[in-house]
């Protein structure tokens, strides 16, 4: 089995799996006051500190929640909610055409029932969002509730300079949410130097558990709670907490963000000649989003496990069945939980025709993968390729 | 072998798919995700292709460890079945869309992506018997679906497997149950799978509009009653004609004319039609010597009736039956078999009924 699809999820590591392991085997609920809940809460508050420090973020910014859906749904809504009950005027959303669905379909579900108006950003080719293109949505700001645009692109790998937009939205007043799921060690993210409002992040991109993530808010952003109850996190997100979850989530950030200086470097390696392999074997595809070397801000300007290809005059549910046939398994970026392949809305809204948008395969690395996994997908793209065109497009 | 399962979410797919495993074979399932704005839920039992039968479909799927993925093929379908079917009706017509599917959809969209992806053939659900390139009724007589494969040439009939056509349906239901199939016991789907609610009037009155009409008495030219649209019609109709007649006698739908929307009606004994005429048929097998003994089937739910079948002027086929029939619409199939009791009656081909 060739796993290229660390993107979607990448293994827990081991040390998460003991620490969450032993957690398991305990008894207690960090609101209790007896000697089992005083337990579990110094683990989660541990926890808690732990992963602001690898973020850069104080322990009170650090919010624990379900997971990246999660975090960026309480973000969008949340703040949205917050800052238009202070000013009836804030109904405007300015967010990505390139954000993750959490985010997209959040603000839609805003604009459908909350009476929001969305404000898409102009892309450049690549998928960033450029601080000008920001600085024209937001006008004077003063009838915007929030922006988000996403620290890394899930799909074609794109950064955006997240601190820059940040300048941009407070120049007029305006909070930004950024959701940095793909970006946490990867590279570099300091939630106080970016200046970003909010911050989403997940543990099952880094080695972490599912359903566990977190939102990063700063202590003067005002944000709505979607859940109510016990009053947990700040009075943000009720729950009790799920400490395995989230002493899993620790250790997976700190691991990740530690390591991550060395292996960007080789999976910028290992990507490189993964993209360079595929592209002798068939000359005509195209890479995606920005150039492998691209640089931002002194970092990179493209996440380094990331491969985002178009193969021309194939599909690309048909390339993922013959590789997945054969034993590769990647992703078209885009399905749907109904599993139907749709062009990518990613490359859609950076311009690319139908046929690129449809012909598309991500291959992401991720902490395991290794030379033979790359050598594995060489072996066999050109024939899967050749055959996915004789295929045709189904019309 | 490598085949593909189409597998709708219902029982009889998940068996054949799972029947097909059995045999050995390298088998991947396929759900068509036919509408274009799918639901969410299953509404009523009629429907075949909401996310929740994807859903139905994935499990059996995951429990046999095949892959399977979801072809959109919503394009197509409303293409080449949906726009038919309401074309056919607005010209007066009676389709049969669940034919026109597997002609269009199932055996030529699917069969030639599955052959160019480098499978080997495609397996369905149908209840019908499929052996050395023969196309026979299924042994579960109330479950046969040869009437809807009758349109199938010999060609793809080569790439298509009914592992199902030598069972009852009882047989199915009993086989998922025994693997724990969770659609062992889902309702058989009804009727037109795009129609969910079952009211095709009414779905036809959306498409085409209300497009008003007189309803004429065969025998004395006189104008009965008016309709909203000759697609709410078919001949053989007895019920619904909205129609005021001196005498008690029932009265059935004798013709649609499209033109002047002209619904004709007329007495029972003016309904029996002793001759149909086809457009130019197509072949299970090879082309049959004419004339030729057999027997037809002139809608999905009738029974077969003995004829004989001559070459028609313009590539079309002349049926002349030995008892007339009533309710012989045109748009419909004339599919023809060659009656065997013991391997079951053999699918020569069909016609469109013209008209
Ligand atoms: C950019 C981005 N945002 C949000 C999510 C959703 O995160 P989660 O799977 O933790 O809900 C993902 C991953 O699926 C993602 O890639």
């Amino acid at each position: 089995m060739t796993y290229l699809d660390h993107a979607a999820t990448t293994p827990v590591l081991p040390e998460v799996l003991s620490a969450m392991t032993e957690q398991w085997a305990r008894v207690g609920n960090a609101s209790s006051l007896h000697a089992s809940g005083r337990a579990a809460r110094r683990d989660a508050e541990q926890s808690r500190e732990r992963l602001a420090e690898a973020l850069g973020a104080r322990p009170s910014e650090v919010l624990f929640t379900g997971g990246g859906t999660e975090s960026d749904n309480l973000a969008v809504k949340g703040l949205f909610w917050a800052r238009r009950e202070a000013d009836s005027r804030r109904r405007r959303l300015v967010v990505s055409p390139a954000e993750h669905h959490a985010v997209l379909d959040s603000a839609e579900w805003l604009a459908k029932h909350e009476g929001a108006e969305v404000t898409w950003l102009h892309l450049e080719p690549t998928g960033r969002v450029t601080p000008e293109a920001l600085a024209d949505a937001l006008g004077d700001g003063s009838d915007v509730a929030m922006a988000s645009v996403m620290w890394a692109n899930n799909e074609i790998g794109t950064v955006s300079d997240v601190a820059a937009l940040a300048d941009v939205a407070h120049a007029v007043g305006v909070p930004l949410h950024t959701d940095a799921v793909q970006a946490v060690g990867q590279v570099p993210v300091d939630f106080s130097a970016s200046g970003v409002d909010a911050l989403t992040m997940t543990g099952h991109k880094l080695g972490g558990p599912m359903g566990a993530g977190a939102l990063l808010l700063r202590r003067d952003a005002e944000c709505t709670p979607l859940l109510h109850g016990g009053g947990q996190e700040r009075d943000v997100r009720s729950g009790t907490l799920d400490v395995p979850a989230i002493v899993g989530l620790a250790v997976a950030a700190t691991t990740a963000v530690a390591s991550r200086v060395e292996r960007a470097a080789r999976l910028a390696a290992l990507r490189d000649r993964l993209v360079a392999g595929v592209l002798e074997q068939v000359p005509d595809a195209q890479l995606n989003g920005a150039p492998l070397d691209d640089v931002l801000a002194g970092g990179p300007g493209r996440l380094p496990g990331n491969a985002h290809l178009s193969f021309p005059g194939a599909e690309g549910d048909a390339l993922l069945m013959l590789l997945d046939a054969r034993g590769i398994e990647c992703s078209t970026g885009s399905a749907c939980s109904a599993g139907v392949a749709r062009p990518s809305h990613v490359l859609t809204a950076v311009g690319a025709e139908a046929d690129r948008a449809r012909s598309s395969l991500r291959f992401s690395l991720g902490s395991t993968s290794t030379d033979a996994d790359v050598d594995a997908l060489l072996a066999v793209i050109a024939p899967v390729v050749e055959r996915a065109r004789r295929a045709g497009r189904g019309r | 072998m490598r085949v593909l399962a189409a597998m709708s979410g219902g029982v009889d797919s998940a068996v054949a798919a799972a029947l097909a495993v059995d045999a050995g074979h390298d088998v991947t399932g396929v759900h068509l995700a036919l509408s274009p704005d799918r639901q969410t839920l299953r509404s009523g039992a009629r429907g075949c292709c909401s996310v929740e039968d994807a859903h139905d479909a994935r499990r059996v799927a995951d429990e046999l460890g095949i892959p399977f993925y979801v072809w959109d093929l919503a394009e197509r379908f409303t293409e080449d079945v949906v726009d038919d079917f309401v074309a056919e009706y607005a010209a007066g017509r009676t389709p049969n869309p669940c034919l026109r599917c597997n002609e269009k959809i199932k055996f030529t969209a699917v069969l030639d992506r599955a052959l160019a992806l480098g499978f080997d053939a495609v397996v369905t659900g149908h209840h019908a018997r499929l052996a050395d390139g023969e196309l026979r009724r299924s042994v579960d007589a109330a479950k046969d679906q040869s009437y809807v494969l009758g349109v199938l040439t010999a060609e793809q009939l080569a790439g298509a497997r009914f592992p199902l056509g030598s069972m009852t349906k009882e047989r199915v239901r009993a086989i998922a149950a025994e693997r724990g199939f969770a659609v062992a016991t889902k309702p058989d789907s009804h009727d037109i799978c795009f129609i969910p609610d079952g009211d095709t009037r009414g779905f036809l009155t959306r498409r085409l509009g209300a497009q008003p009409g007189p309803v004429v008495d065969a025998a004395t030219g006189a104008t009965v009653g008016t309709h909203e649209g000759t697609h709410g019609f078919t001949v053989g109709q007895r019920r619904g004609l909205g129609i005021a007649v001196g005498d008690q006698r029932p009265r059935y739908v004798l013709s649609i004319e499209p033109v002047t929307r002209t619904v004709t009606v007329g007495t029972a004994e003016l309904t029996g039609v002793a001759r149909v005429r086809t457009a130019p048929p197509t072949w299970t097998g090879p082309v049959p010597e004419l004339p030729l003994r057999a027997q037809v089937q002139l809608r999905a739910h009738s029974a077969a009736v003995a004829c004989t079948v001559t070459a028609g002027a313009d590539g079309g086929l002349v049926v002349d039956l030995d008892e007339a029939q009533r309710g012989v619409a045109p748009g419909q199939s004339a599919v023809l078999y060659a009656p065997d009791r013991a391997r079951g009656d053999l699918v020569l081909g069909q016609g469109t009924v013209a008209g």
